[in-house]
């Protein structure tokens, strides 16, 4: 079990585009963790969840992610890799289709293709979907490729900006899952969810941001260790819904 | 950006006296930001360059009187000259702020490069309204195709292309970033456009400004206190635009410590300082 | 860094064969230049002194390379408006992908769209100006440099105004200057191939062109780097 903190940040201030997202964050993640992230809107849940993602600049103050260092340009290259961000893009193209995205993203990560396929299969994209443009999508199918580009990845941060919204339960009972095998996996996860009861539900703690700094730190029930966690052989599985196979009637439009 | 001259500007002590760690305390000036750029160094030069210019004139329009056919011609290029030949220096101080602000990220150099590249559009602009102000009573028109002319002209887009780089809506370092690396390649295409323009009028055998003559003599002490008198104007210019983009810096860095505060305050209650 | 080149220049003509978009709107743009430049200047203005050969059809190598020029604007701005939308930037930035790869394949892949347009606009040229062909090596030469200069310096450029709203007027102005030099190399060089020109050196153009493109392939490498890294 190392020691060191997968998240160490101190007096840590994000300025985008002079705007102080982050004003002085103090914050310590260990390996394991799921850690949810509460806070009004415009609180700085986002640029939190990008500052650990090394998309974010660390204007003042000292963080470190994963054990690179966020002030050192390279060092900050190399944490994207290992870390895997959700968020309110789609990270996808819209003009390609299910399949194209996910094997041009597997290509571009360095990825064995063979591992596409069966994360496809998972989350129930193997079907009619693959072939889909993602402009032709719904959202809640959208949110499901991204999933899927995320899964294929295996990062060992997580970062999932709102995961749960615009999903329906299975959805949303899908995106559990993956948090609870990632972390059986030796991953942390970091979430930002307005859907407070069932992210409370999983969450070993709680942070509330406001202000661009942390507020309140809670620790909730202390985790399971690894071993005793019930876990789905290869992952859990998404159970569309009904018509949820079928792409949506209306995309949305592409140039 | 002459917002940041005024003297009032000195609100930073309005934050009720709360003092929050980290929020920049040592950052404020101790003193109230100046009321002008102006100072002792550039009250010499630009009393040297006014003297220099108007000396330039003199000599230019009178003392050298008009003796041979190309003499009208050869008044044009006591400003022509020095002219362009502070516009490549201007250009190259840009090149060489840019080289430096992204090896070192240092804003003092990033401000330089645009405060020269300004100047420098200034200066060519000048370059090729006096040509063709001056063309049309000489020589009948007011543009020719003459290689130095054009390589100007296009020169001329190009920086106002850095110019607008430089203004875009972007997070400041960011811009700083893409500005400087146009203001390197900027210049690279200088050799570029210059040569190929050269190559391509030579084919021709045209007309150009230059002179047949030789320059010496009374003509060529001219020529000198012009290039003279422009290196002064274009220090003083530097300099003055070079503070102006200085304080607006400062000033918005001052806003940043305001931001900070205003942003902890978004919390709705007092933040108990915290050691950063 | 040349794996990386190849997938991003099939990932943008993928979506390039399935969006149409060159096709569909830019061709079609540099064909309508042509002809409106057909307009603009009355084919029957004959050269003075030589009354077979009309000025259309004497100027018609520089509005070729003007009409391509314009059209090249268009592909270069929409190359990198792919990846503005749905942060598809800071996906291949989590990637870890070689900027000089994302470089040279966008450039590859505009340089693609650019020869498919140069054929057809070269095509119409023949047809709407009646050029004859002394050199077709030459001309091929020509059309391939003009190419690669025109494609490497302005995916360069281009890049410097991706993510803007403003990026469809900042991308001529930031575009056209470097690409003067472009313009007269390759006008003069078709010049040659075309009318067997003796007062113009094509060959020697061209290899002006090859200087161009080489010069612009390292300052773009070099350059991309820093440009992608936006924090």
């Amino acid at each position: 079990m190392p020691d060191s903190p997968v998240i160490e940040l101190r007096g840590a201030i994000s300025l985008i585009d002079r705007f102080p997202a982050l004003a002085g964050v103090d914050l310590t993640v260990s390996e394991g963790e799921i850690l949810l992230v509460r806070g009004p809107n415009g609180a700085g849940k986002s640029t939190l969840l990008r500052l650990c993602a090394g998309l974010a600049p660390l204007s003042e103050g000292y963080g470190e992610v994963l054990g690179f260092r966020l002030g050192d340009r390279r060092q900050r290259r190399e944490l994207r890799r290992q870390t895997g961000l959700l968020a309110h893009s789609t990270f996808l193209y819209d003009e390609l289709t299910v399949e194209e995205n996910l094997v041009f993203w597997a290509r571009a990560n360095r990825i064995d293709l063979a591992a596409v396929e069966p994360v496809l299969d998972r989350l129930a994209l193997s079907n009619r979907l693959r072939t889909v443009r993602v402009a032709n999508l719904s959202a809640g199918q959208r949110r499901r490729a991204s999933l899927a580009v995320l899964v294929c990845r295996r990062p060992r941060l997580w970062l999932l900006d709102e995961p749960h919204a615009g999903l329906d339960v299975n959805g949303r009972d899908f995106v559990d899952g993956l948090i609870k095998h990632a972390i059986a996996f030796g991953a942390t996860v970091l979430l930002a969810s307005h859907d407070y009861d069932r992210a409370g539900d999983i969450a070993s703690r709680t942070i509330v941001i406001s202000g661009g700094q942390i507020q309140d730190d809670v620790p909730s029930a202390p985790p399971a260790p690894p071993s005793t966690r019930p876990v789905e052989p290869g992952g859990p599985r998404w159970r569309p819904g009904t018509g949820d196979n079928e792409p949506a009637s209306t995309g949305r439009r592409t140039s | 950006m002459s917002r940041s001259e005024r003297s009032s500007d000195t609100d930073v002590d309005d934050t009720g006296g709360q003092a929050v760690p980290g929020d920049h305390a040592d950052d404020r000036p101790a003193t109230p930001p100046p009321a002008h750029t102006g100072s002792m160094a550039t009250r010499r030069l630009g009393v040297a360059a006014l003297v220099g210019l108007t000396a330039t004139l003199l000599f230019g329009l009178v003392i050298t009187g008009p003796e041979e056919t190309q003499r009208d011609a050869a008044r044009l290029l006591y400003i022509h000259l020095p002219t362009i030949a502070v516009t490549y220096l201007a250009f190259f101080l840009t090149l060489v702020g840019s080289v430096i602000y992204l090896r070192r990220g240092s804003a003092f150099w990033d401000l330089v490069a645009g405060a020269s590249g300004e100047i420098g559009v200034l200066f060519c602009g000048f370059v090729l309204a006096s040509g063709a102000l001056w063309g049309k009573p000489t020589w009948g028109v007011y543009w020719q195709w003459d290689p130095r002319l054009t390589s100007t002209a296009v020169l001329f887009v190009m920086y106002i292309g850095y110019l607008a780089v430089r203004r875009l809506e972007l997070p400041p370092d960011v811009r700083s970033r893409r500005a400087a690396i146009l203001g390197i390649v900027s210049f690279l295409n200088v050799f570029i456009v210059h040569y190929s323009v050269q190559w391509w009028r030579g084919l021709h055998q045209g007309q150009t400004i230059g002179l047949d003559t030789k320059i010496e003599g009374m003509m060529l002490f001219t020529l000198f206190l012009a290039l003279a008198s422009f290196l002064v104007l274009y220090a003083w210019l530097l300099i003055h635009r070079f503070r102006v983009a200085w304080l607006a810096r400062e000033h918005d860095d001052l806003g940043l410590a305001r931001a900070l505060a205003e942003r902890r305050a978004e919390s709705g209650r007092r933040v108990s300082p915290r050691v950063s | 860094m040349l794996r990386d080149t190849w997938l991003m220049a099939v990932k943008d003509l993928r979506i390039e064969l399935g969006s149409r978009v060159v096709t569909a709107q830019i061709l079609p743009f540099g064909l309508l230049v042509l002809i409106l430049f057909g307009l603009a200047i009355s084919p029957d203005l004959l050269v003075t002194g030589d009354a077979r050969r009309s000025v259309l059809e004497e100027i018609a190598p520089g509005l070729f390379w003007l009409a391509v020029l314009l059209s090249a604007l268009m592909a270069l701005a929409r190359a990198f408006a792919l990846e503005a939308d749905d942060g598809n930037l800071d996906a291949l930035r989590m990637a870890g992908i070689d900027p000089a790869g994302v470089f040279l394949g966008k450039a590859l892949a505009v340089a693609v769209q650019l020869v498919a347009i140069e054929a057809v606009l070269g095509f119409g040229a023949v047809v709407v100006f009646g050029v004859p062909l002394s050199d077709p090596l030459l001309l091929a030469v020509t059309l391939v440099l003009a190419t690669f200069s025109i494609t490497l310096a302005g995916t360069l450029y281009a890049a410097l105004a991706s993510g803007l709203r403003s990026r469809d007027t900042l991308v001529p102005l930031l575009v056209l200057p470097v690409l003067a030099p472009v313009l007269l190399g390759a006008t003069l060089a078709t010049r040659d191939a075309l009318f067997a020109d003796p007062a113009v050196p094509g060959w020697s153009w061209a290899m002006l062109l090859a200087v161009f493109s080489l010069l612009y392939l390292g300052v773009g490498m070099l350059a991309f780097g820093p440009l992608l890294e936006e924090t």
